[in-house]
């Protein structure tokens, strides 16, 4: 188990470690960069724990999608942090007065931490032991039974979002020449060229 | 072995012909075309219909279905058909001004009818993870639509303030839900009614913090102090039928969820949340009041007047009894069609040169169109809460609500807030009736004035037969109990 | 613990582990640097050329000069370029690519490890490729470069998804994300049915799946930025795309995590579409051939139509591209996984 625990603090430190510099570091693409260490060593902890689907789709969906899209927008904006700072200064007295009263209130709960004894058995999904059946087999087993209104309503929340998407950019502008291949390929000689015997001298008449 | 079957469908009825017709429709006007927007919205109005005559058709009782987290009882079915009918009147409203402005764009219906899904399933939500579904369906397409006139600054302003802000509200109520989640082990409503009931000491301060952070983010949703801040810029900025959108149906939607959490989920802690409710109340109604005196766009005031109501209507809820739900319902139902008959009158302001926003174009309207003039004064009236009007009713209910449970202090300040939020209501009526008349403007479009009539009558004649409302919202009420 | 107990549960596996990976990269590396030559001789041979023919007998040692040549060259770091990115793209690259072979199984236990979601691994893997190109290009700080990461961003985040797609449609058929269960549960399937069960290459999911098995090859051509989809260093048009400013051997390793990812997909394809180790007919001698043999044939038979695409396809126009992934290949791929699901639903062949 030692190996375990290595790990752990391995991806624990570098995950916490890298999450701060997405925040800290001046270049927005390199806090991107960060943020998806920070992703990738969350799936790290997830493996730890035995859930390797999920470690898996987070690697799949945040890094290899969401994240590159993140990237591209961050490189394509140019974004100057140190102009967005200029202000700054100016709200650093209300945020810290904020801050400090949440951190204080946080600080209050944690130190009154109790957990009911009863949440042990009011989970309402069992978990079924590794040995009987793989994570992946476990999640498709209630995903789309017992949870399927959820899987549904996030795919069309997800369908919103595309409509949305297209909505608010698609334009239609009208004098554009679009290509249309089933035209072109259809085209034959016959409907492209015409052949005419033109007379030596005399030209085309109209 | 670990599987179940395929959950009851029954309950769900009217969202899935909400939902599949909204597809159908998506697919009928990408392949014929914009200029086939104006079927589209006639149909989307149809399905509403639909979807309301299904509910009402559902077997009577409390259904519940996908392991509970989905709950028809009565008052679901009252505070959905108030949502459906907010949906269609502002389906209906929509079409003259898409027509005029050459905004004929099918994809506006289709986003309605969505959002009325996502807000039938804010209603029946009985679990966290159902709640915040239903949430973001609500809302997503409202950011859309707000936006829609992408060409204008001030829509695309409004519609990204609100999108920003409404992602900010998610996140606080994800953050809260995720602490009620930790201290209870549950996301499901009884769930938490029964951890929470256990709770002693240290742990209930953890859960407390969760209900914080949940309220918070149902405040933004349904637009009250101290998390307003958006909402007058967003009802302005936005196209004015979307407002009439936002104005009617998404608050129902927030009610219920607002309702439905509290009452559902922490019964047992009652005292807890009531002083939150109590300040927030107090806060809306009193900035809803004063900050509405000083706007000169009817929009804008309708915005702040909107806070205002949402403050009245917490009233109820703060005094957590079963009376206290009864007014909210009732609050919920006539401030709908105040909302939407005013919002029919602003929808007509329109002249030569487009439409106009400002107070001071009302001026004379009762020597140019007394019908319009009159009704539009009756729902002024109505939402100053002048009795005979339905608006009157509206808040005694609350307040009987507030003085039975012992808030007195909340009663009397809901009352001086309401006639301080009388003068700005009374004032537009003075410029209708008493200043030199402004240029006319263009005759009501036949589906404004249908609205408008209705609304209208609603208001003047409730007090003549209020059983039926009431009767209804007391067995809504008691339903939740 | 004793010691004993240490070196046997824990430095012992360790020990293995390291010893499988190093004889795996010794071998896969000579096998890119074959395949590399391999590349380049048909493409001549399509052109009616010789190709390289100096280097060895029959130019067999080319790619070896072309190492030595490489690491032996200085490395240039652009004044304006972002010294630790430009430096890491090339690195991640070619680390990313090798990692993807940890779970590849090339014979019945030949894998180091056989983990139960490698197919969701290599995936993962394999999708992680476009942050070599993004780094790179935006290190570099050049304009060429800059647009070709662009490209690239959006190509690979394009086809990725198709992939997925035809992934989903072997897996329903399977039933396991795990890469030795998909080539076993080819051991049954077409051939099984019309009763004849030797005639095993029938059993492969090269023929129920074919229209997934095009998809699969196309997508992959477009995910390792072979031609005809080689937008992002489309020399026309952006000089070299990402690797304009790389030079000696992070050039080289960029060339190698190119060519170790296109084996992957080789390899990729073999195991979903091709029977993995299977012999194609079920009697002797065919099985008497080691599984390995097979394995490497049907990569290489992928690997020579990779080529072979290279030499006589035409580069796509961009916006060709973008309409093939988004507007035919998403549609027919989602309308397969559904017709999949219903077929196997309805027929009862739904893996247990």
């Amino acid at each position: 188990m030692i190996i375990h625990a290595i790990f752990f603090w391995l991806f624990a430190t570098v995950c916490v470690g890298s999450a701060v510099m997405v925040i800290a570091s001046r270049n927005p693409v390199h806090s991107v960069l960060f943020l998806i260490l920070a992703f990738i060593n969350a799936a790290g902890l997830f493996v730890l724990i035995g859930a390797e689907f999920l470690a898996w789709i987070l690697v799949i969906v945040y890094v290899g999608a969401v994240a590159v899209l993140f990237l591209f927008v961050v490189m394509m904006l140019d974004v100057d942090f140190a102009q967005l700072r200029q202000g700054f200064l100016n709200y650093l007295p209300v945020g810290v007065i904020i801050g400090g009263i949440l951190l204080a209130e946080l600080l209050t709960v944690l130190f009154g931490w109790a957990i009911s004894p009863e949440i042990g058995k009011v989970i309402t999904a069992p978990i079924p032991p590794s040995s009987e059946i793989s994570n992946t087999q476990a999640l498709g087993l209630v995903l789309y039974t017992r949870y399927i209104y959820f899987f549904q309503a996030a795919g069309v929340i997800l369908l919103v979002a595309m409509i949305g998407a297209i909505v608010l950019t698609l334009h239609h502008k009208p004098n554009v020449k679009r290509q249309n291949i089933s035209e072109q390929i259809a085209r034959t000689k016959s409907s492209a060229i015409e052949i005419v015997q033109v007379k030596s001298g005399q030209g085309l008449s109209s | 072995m670990y599987g179940a079957q395929l959950p009851s469908l029954v309950p769900l009825l009217p969202g899935l012909v909400l939902g599949i017709g909204a597809m159908a429709l998506l697919m009928l006007g990408v392949f014929r075309g914009q200029s086939f927007g104006r079927v589209v919205d006639f149909i989307a109005i149809v399905l509403l219909v639909v979807a309301g005559a299904v509910l009402v058709a559902l077997p009577p009782g409390k259904l519940t279905t996908f392991g509970g987290s989905f709950v028809v009882d009565d008052f679901a079915r009252f505070l959905k058909v108030l949502a459906l009918i907010g949906s269609a009147a502002a389906i209906l409203m929509s079409l003259d001004y898409a027509e005029r402005e050459r905004q004929q764009r099918f994809e506006f219906s289709v986003l309605v009818l969505l959002s009325t899904l996502g807000m039938l399933m804010l209603i029946s939500a009985a679990d966290l993870i159902a709640l915040y579904l239903g949430l973001e369906l609500m809302s997503l397409p409202l950011y859309v639509v707000a936006a829609s006139h992408r060409d204008s600054l001030r829509a695309t302003e409004a519609g990204l303030k609100y999108f920003v802000l409404g992602a900010l509200s998610s996140g606080m109520l994800l953050y809260g839900a995720s602490l009620v989640y930790g201290f209870t082990g549950t996301v499901s409503f009884s769930g938490i009614a029964h951890a929470a009931g256990q709770e002693t000491g240290a742990g209930g301060t953890g859960l407390i913090f969760g209900i914080v952070f949940l309220f918070a983010g149902f405040c933004f949703k349904v637009s009250v102090v101290p998390f307003h801040m958006w909402t007058p810029d967003v009802y302005e900025g936005a196209p004015t039928p979307v407002t009439a959108f936002f104005a009617a149906a998404p608050k129902v939607a927030g009610i219920a969820m607002f309702v439905r959490t509290a009452v559902m989920a922490f019964p047992g802690i009652t005292g807890q949340w009531q002083q939150i409710l109590v300040f927030v109340s107090i806060a809306s109604m009193a900035l809803g009041s004063f900050a509405a005196i000083g706007q000169r766009n009817i929009k804008r005031l309708m915005a702040y007047s909107s806070i205002g109501h949402m403050g009245f209507a917490l009233i109820g809820l703060a005094a957590g009894t079963s009376e206290g739900v009864q007014g909210v319902l009732i609050y919920a139902a006539i401030y709908v069609t105040m909302t939407l008959g005013v919002f029919a009158v602003i929808l007509a302001m329109r002249r030569s040169g487009g439409m106009v926003e400002t107070i001071d174009q009302l001026a004379g309207l009762a020597r140019t169109n007394p019908t319009m003039a009159f009704f539009m004064a009756m729902l002024l009236f109505s939402l100053a809460g002048i009795p005979p009007l339905a608006g009157f009713f509206a808040k005694f209910y609350v307040f009987l609500a507030a003085i039975k449970a012992g808030l007195y202090v909340l009663a009397v300040i809901g009352v001086v807030t309401s006639v301080v939020g009388a003068y700005y209501y009374l004032a537009i009526v003075k410029i209708m009736y008493f200043d030199e008349p402004a240029e006319s403007f263009y005759s009501m479009p036949a589906e404004l004035r249908l609205v408008l009539i209705v609304c209208g009558l609603f208001n003047i004649l409730f007090f003549v037969y209020p059983g039926p409302l009431v009767g209804v919202a007391s067995a809504a009420a008691s339903s939740l109990f | 613990m004793s010691l004993a107990d240490v070196w046997w549960s824990y430095l012992l596996p360790l020990l293995i582990m390291i010893g499988e990976s190093l004889l795996l990269l010794v071998v896969l590396l000579i096998g890119v640097a074959y395949i590399l030559l391999a590349d380049r001789k048909i493409w001549a041979a399509v052109q009616i050329r010789r190709g390289p023919n100096v280097v060895g007998p029959w130019g067999l040692l080319q790619s070896f000069a072309d190492l030595l040549k490489f690491v032996l060259k200085e490395p240039v770091i652009p004044a304006g370029a972002n010294k630790g990115v430009f430096l890491l793209a090339p690195l991640v690259t070619c680390t990313l690519a090798l990692a993807a072979w940890a779970v590849i199984p090339v014979d019945a236990g030949w894998v180091i490890s056989n983990i139960n979601v490698g197919i969701l691994y290599i995936f993962a893997i394999s999708s992680l490729a476009v942050y070599g190109v993004i780094m790179a290009g935006w290190a570099s700080n050049s304009k060429y470069p800059f647009l070709a990461a662009l490209r690239s961003a959006a190509q690979m985040a394009s086809y990725e998804v198709s992939i997925g797609f035809v992934i989903i449609t072997v897996l329903l058929c399977v039933g396991s994300l795990n890469l030795t269960a998909i080539v076993e549960a080819q051991n049954r399937g077409l051939a099984t049915l019309i009763g004849l069960p030797w005639l095993s290459i029938l059993n492969w999911y090269w023929l129920p799946l074919l229209p997934m098995l095009v998809i699969f090859f196309v997508s992959a051509l477009a995910e390792t930025n072979r031609p005809p989809f080689d937008l992002i260093e489309a020399e026309s048009e952006l000089v070299a795309g990402f690797m304009v400013e790389y030079g000696s051997t992070p050039y080289m390793m960029f060339m190698l995590g190119e060519y170790v990812a296109v084996c992957t997909m080789c390899a990729m394809a073999t195991i979903l579409f091709f029977g993995g180790w299977l012999p194609p007919i079920a009697v002797p001698p065919f099985t008497w051939v080691p599984g390995i043999i097979w394995f490497v044939l049907k990569a290489l038979l992928v690997f020579f139509m990779f080529a072979m695409v290279k030499a006589f396809v035409p580069r796509y126009r961009y916006d060709q591209l973008m309409r093939l992934g988004w507007k035919v290949f998403l549609p027919i791929s989602l309308a397969m996984v559904a017709i999949v699901a219903g077929v196997l639903q309805v027929t009862g062949w739904v893996p247990k």
